[in-house]
């Protein structure tokens, strides 16, 4: 059982929670663009990683919000707990101070209740996507 | 079209004729209720009323002032004297009244809510039929919960005063910690027959002897 740390309620059982598959998914710009083959990739094609993977959560029981979690799925360490929204706390981006997430509370799912915990303390000094340095309160 | 049903507003309310969700129950909880050790019953039809404002906005703060509070955060219960608002979501909360609230029987809690949130952002959704209440009470009854609800629920975290969604014996439901002792439920009309029954069955061991 997963102890999953909710940005409004905190750590609950991961029974009151559902699995809402990959997160960061964008929906195509135009999708009438799109043929059948790229179509059916944005509908039901995911990635399988072994490591750290970010996913929507959502806390039916409680205050039913969604959010994100980046979890390794080898482990099953919860790495950490970020707003809809905002960017993934660990990517490895060209530019040195991208691992760092937005802690602004505009996520529209959230409302005023940001969460504490971002990927803030991640510096983008890791270059693989499987880093070692959990945030902050991601198992809290 | 001739009008084929009366207007509602002639018809007699006979309110004997009202059934709550667990009234089958309501024998077994007077007779399976352990004396001074935990006691359950029904507290059937409760106004409650389903709010969804951003409590900071305009809207939400006329809202506030009809409640006496919004809740800022989880646990969190407003509201002064018989009429409580409780947390669920960053927007959303429920108000538990007393039945004499309910605008069938003249009370006028939800028009002013309706009044309050005007053409404001959000809902005003009248809910009294949903959820049934269930009170614990007595010495036993966080015992009783224990078994089938993952929350910690001793004092020193659960202070009284706070309501949280969980799930006691895998029904969704909110719980209110009214007092030391006590707690509300508030179990979807439902599953009231199948957690009355769940409860009844994690209390019978307090009728017996305690076994050293």
């Amino acid at each position: 059982m997963l102890l999953i740390s909710c940005p409004n309620c905190g750590s609950r059982d991961e029974t009151e929670f559902h699995y809402g598959g990959q997160a960061h998914v964008a929906y195509p710009e135009n999708p009438s663009a799109l043929n059948d083959r790229e179509w059916a990739e944005f509908l039901f094609y995911r990635d399988n990683t072994k490591g750290a993977f970010a996913e929507r959560w959502l806390h039916s029981t409680g205050c039913r919000q969604w959010f994100n979690m980046l979890r390794d799925t080898v482990t099953y360490e919860i790495q950490a707990v970020y707003p809809m929204g905002s960017p993934r706390p660990d990517t490895p981006g060209p530019a040195p101070e991208s691992g760092t997430a937005s802690t602004a509370a505009d996520s529209t799912t959230t409302g005023t209740a940001a969460p504490k915990i971002s990927g803030t303390s991640i510096s983008g000094t890791s270059t693989s996507s499987t880093s070692t340095t959990a945030p902050e309160g991601a198992t809290k | 079209m001739a009008e084929t049903a009366a207007p509602a507003t002639t018809r007699q309310k006979d309110l004997s004729l009202r059934v709550s969700p667990a009234a089958q129950l309501r024998a077994a909880f007077e007779t399976d209720s352990v004396r001074g050790l935990v006691e359950l019953s029904e507290v059937p039809f409760l106004t409650m009323v389903g709010l969804r404002v951003n409590r900071n906005s305009d809207a939400g703060q006329r809202v506030a002032s009809v409640t006496g509070g919004l809740p800022a955060g989880c646990g969190g219960v407003a509201g002064p004297g018989s009429t409580s608002v409780l947390w669920l979501g960053p927007e959303e909360f429920l108000v538990v009244a007393p039945t004499e609230a309910h605008e069938s029987l003249g009370g006028d809690l939800i028009q002013a809510l309706r009044e309050a949130l005007a053409d404001g952002e959000g809902q005003v959704v009248d809910l009294s039929a949903n959820r049934t209440t269930f009170e614990l009470t007595g010495p036993r009854s966080r015992a009783v919960l224990e078994k089938g609800c993952s929350l910690d629920l001793h004092p020193r975290v659960l202070k009284a005063g706070t309501a949280l969604s969980t799930e006691i014996g895998n029904i969704p439901v909110v719980l209110w910690k009214t007092g030391e002792d006590t707690f509300r439920i508030f179990p979807r009309a439902s599953f009231a027959d199948f957690l009355g029954r769940w409860l009844l069955d994690a209390m019978r061991e307090y009728a017996s002897p305690e076994v050293p």
